[in-house]
């Protein structure tokens, strides 16, 4: 059965997946870049991390036509022109906690741009926050092993890793575009090989070297030159002009990752490694709702500039549970910086640290944890940076305190305040900021607890 | 026999999962994996990072890519999205990895030296 599949990929020998974002608020212009030039048969935008769905949950909840991605119009606007004149299908999570909406307002922009006829989908169903919440007895969580109703706070949203069959069925009945919620990122590169090469979805070896190759895009340019540069050690050349990546991929598996000619960045054995070993833990185990992959047999190689090829991932049955990412209010974060500067900056910024914490006391201020930091000099690696030889020109006092209550996170950004005025000498201005926490656990779930179902949308 | 900082020799990238950190140390050349192996244990990144880890650490090897994976759990502050840091994912621990001191023998000393490396005094 040839039914909807790209004839331009098998005339070729190949299917091109580019990958046009790996976060919410990703660039666009690259991705409409990737979609001119790249002579794509899908275009994957990823935009879920871990917390990104929970927030569009509290969004949705505040207005219900909302809780989608905010930059889906901007972006479907950039590339569909693209998609439409050269048959490129679209497959996304851009509809967050809100797939339904999101395939509406894209039929709606579809009708606007006079671009049908085009098939929408939306995947529905990673929503199990009922569940979630009816079971919240017996669900253990998975960082701490308590069950879920132990957690104080009131849980917004849980959210299954659905895996790539959804897709592949909305796919296989034509749709040229698959919006989904939440989804494991690589699902969203696997479906459309499984479509279009009829892959076996027991096959566990072939999905496996699937994943692997899913795996080097889904992060988007972190595999064509982001977050690699480092100066005299790892050169990326015109960085501020990175090309996006995309996968070709061939019916037996074999994978090669490369970006558009003439864009920034760079594609080699070095990023391709730091990029696979990217959040993972046990590389030989690697679970995805698709496939148990495992990546210690891979080999990567350099094929020409900008391209290396990829092969040698395995994999094991998919296990029976899924994940889900609950979303929880759990109390707030208070956070103050100030700044000293010239000589006896730091004795002045400690000598700030210290009326703050006498403050707190006197105020009766009830923090669950206090962090205080030296930006400058200890920040990000606490007692473990490297000492600094010299006092510093100037240091960024920086206080951040968790508390159950909003006003005591908010007595923390107050006591820095006064700071000017009442602590020691000739500081900046005070930043302050208190905010909500939504923290996320995870739990895994049956797979049969969660039933996705199919919107299908057409645009005549 | 002269000691370098693990910047030297490899590169590397943190991610996050939750709680838990992942770094990836990568050699730049494949006959320095070697000292990857042998230096850059479990017990030289705990000394290394100290407090930083309050949970257990787990490395896993990758010769074919002459790549160290790190797992260290309990190490984001009680996870990305309630943690009091800047840095709340790690990404910045793959900086700090590359400070570990390693030894390397007068041929591999020699070569980085002629790289412009600068041996730690």
């Amino acid at each position: 059965m040839s039914a909807h599949r790209s004839a331009k990929a098998q005339e070729r020998g190949h299917l091109r997946i580019g990958a046009g974002a790996s976060y919410a608020g990703d660039r666009i212009e690259p991705a409409a870049l990737l979609a001119e030039h790249g002579a794509l048969d899908y275009l994957v935008f990823e935009t879920l991390a871990e917390r990104t769905i929970a927030l569009a949950q509290v969004q949705r909840l505040k207005d219900p036509a909302t809780g989608y991605n905010e930059l889906m119009e901007e972006r479907l606007r950039a590339v569909l022109p693209h998609c439409k004149a050269q048959g490129t299908r679209i497959v996304s999570s851009m509809g967050a906690a809100n797939p339904q909406a999101a395939a509406h307002k894209a039929a709606q922009i579809v009708r606007e741009m006079k671009l049908g006829p085009l098939k929408i989908a939306a995947v529905i169903g990673d929503n199990v926050l009922d569940y979630c919440r009816a079971n919240a007895q017996t669900l253990p969580i998975m960082e701490s092993g308590l069950p879920l109703s132990s957690l104080q706070g009131e849980i917004l949203s849980a959210n299954a890793y659905l895996g790539a069959d959804n897709i592949v069925q909305a796919l296989e009945q034509g749709a040229d575009m698959v919006l989904t919620g939440r989804v494991a990122d690589c699902s969203l590169f696997l479906a459309p090989m499984i479509h279009e090469f009829g892959w076996s979805q027991s096959d566990w070896n072939l999905l496996g070297q699937g994943q692997v190759c899913a795996d080097m895009v889904e992060c988007g340019a972190n595999v064509s030159g982001g977050f690699f540069a480092d100066p005299g050690y790892k050169e990326v050349p015109d960085l501020g002009n990175l090309g996006y990546p995309f996968l070709e991929m061939r019916p037996d598996g074999h994978g090669v990752v490369a970006k558009v000619a003439g864009t920034g960045g760079v594609i080699n054995r070095a990023i391709c490694t730091e990029q696979m070993l990217y959040e993972i833990h046990d590389p030989a185990h690697y679970i995805t709702p698709d496939v148990v992959v495992d990546f210690t047999e891979v080999r990567l190689t350099e094929l020409g500039p900008d391209r290396v090829g990829i092969s040698g991932g395995q994999g094991r049955p998919r296990p029976d549970q899924l994940k889900v990412s609950v979303g929880i209010k759990e109390g707030w974060i208070g956070e103050a910086e100030i700044t000293y500067a010239g000589l006896g900056c730091l004795n002045r910024a400690r000598l700030a640290e210290q009326v703050v914490r006498e403050r707190l006391r006197i105020g009766g201020v009830q923090l669950d944890e206090l962090k205080v930091d030296y930006i400058g000099m200890n920040s990000l690696h606490g007692a473990a940076s490297l000492p600094t030889p010299h006092e510093p020109y100037e240091v960024r006092l920086r206080f951040a305190g968790r508390a159950k209550a909003k006003r005591d996170a908010a007595k923390l950004a107050g006591e820095v305040e006064t700071l000017v005025g009442k602590g020691p000498a000739m500081s900046s201005l005070p930043r302050t900021a208190v905010r909500e926490v939504l923290a996320i656990y995870s739990v895994l779930i049956p797979r049969a607890a969660v039933q996705p179902q199919l919107l299908m949308l057409e645009v005549a | 026999m002269k000691r370098f900082y693990l910047r030297e020799i490899a590169h590397a990238r943190a991610g996050d999962k939750g709680d838990a950190s992942n770094i990836g140390v990568i050699a730049y050349v494949p006959q320095d994996y070697g000292i990857l192996l042998e230096q850059v244990t479990v017990e030289a990144v705990r000394r290394h990072f100290g407090a930083l880890v309050k949970g257990r650490i787990t490395r896993y090897e990758m010769p074919h890519v002459e790549a160290l994976n790190f797992v260290l759990e309990n190490a984001l502050g009680g996870g990305v999205t309630r943690s009091l840091s800047l840095d709340p994912h790690g990404k910045s621990y793959g900086a700090l990895i590359l400070t570990l001191p390693v030894t390397v023998d007068a041929t591999v000393a020699e070569r980085l030296i002629a790289q412009g490396r600068q041996p730690l005094p």
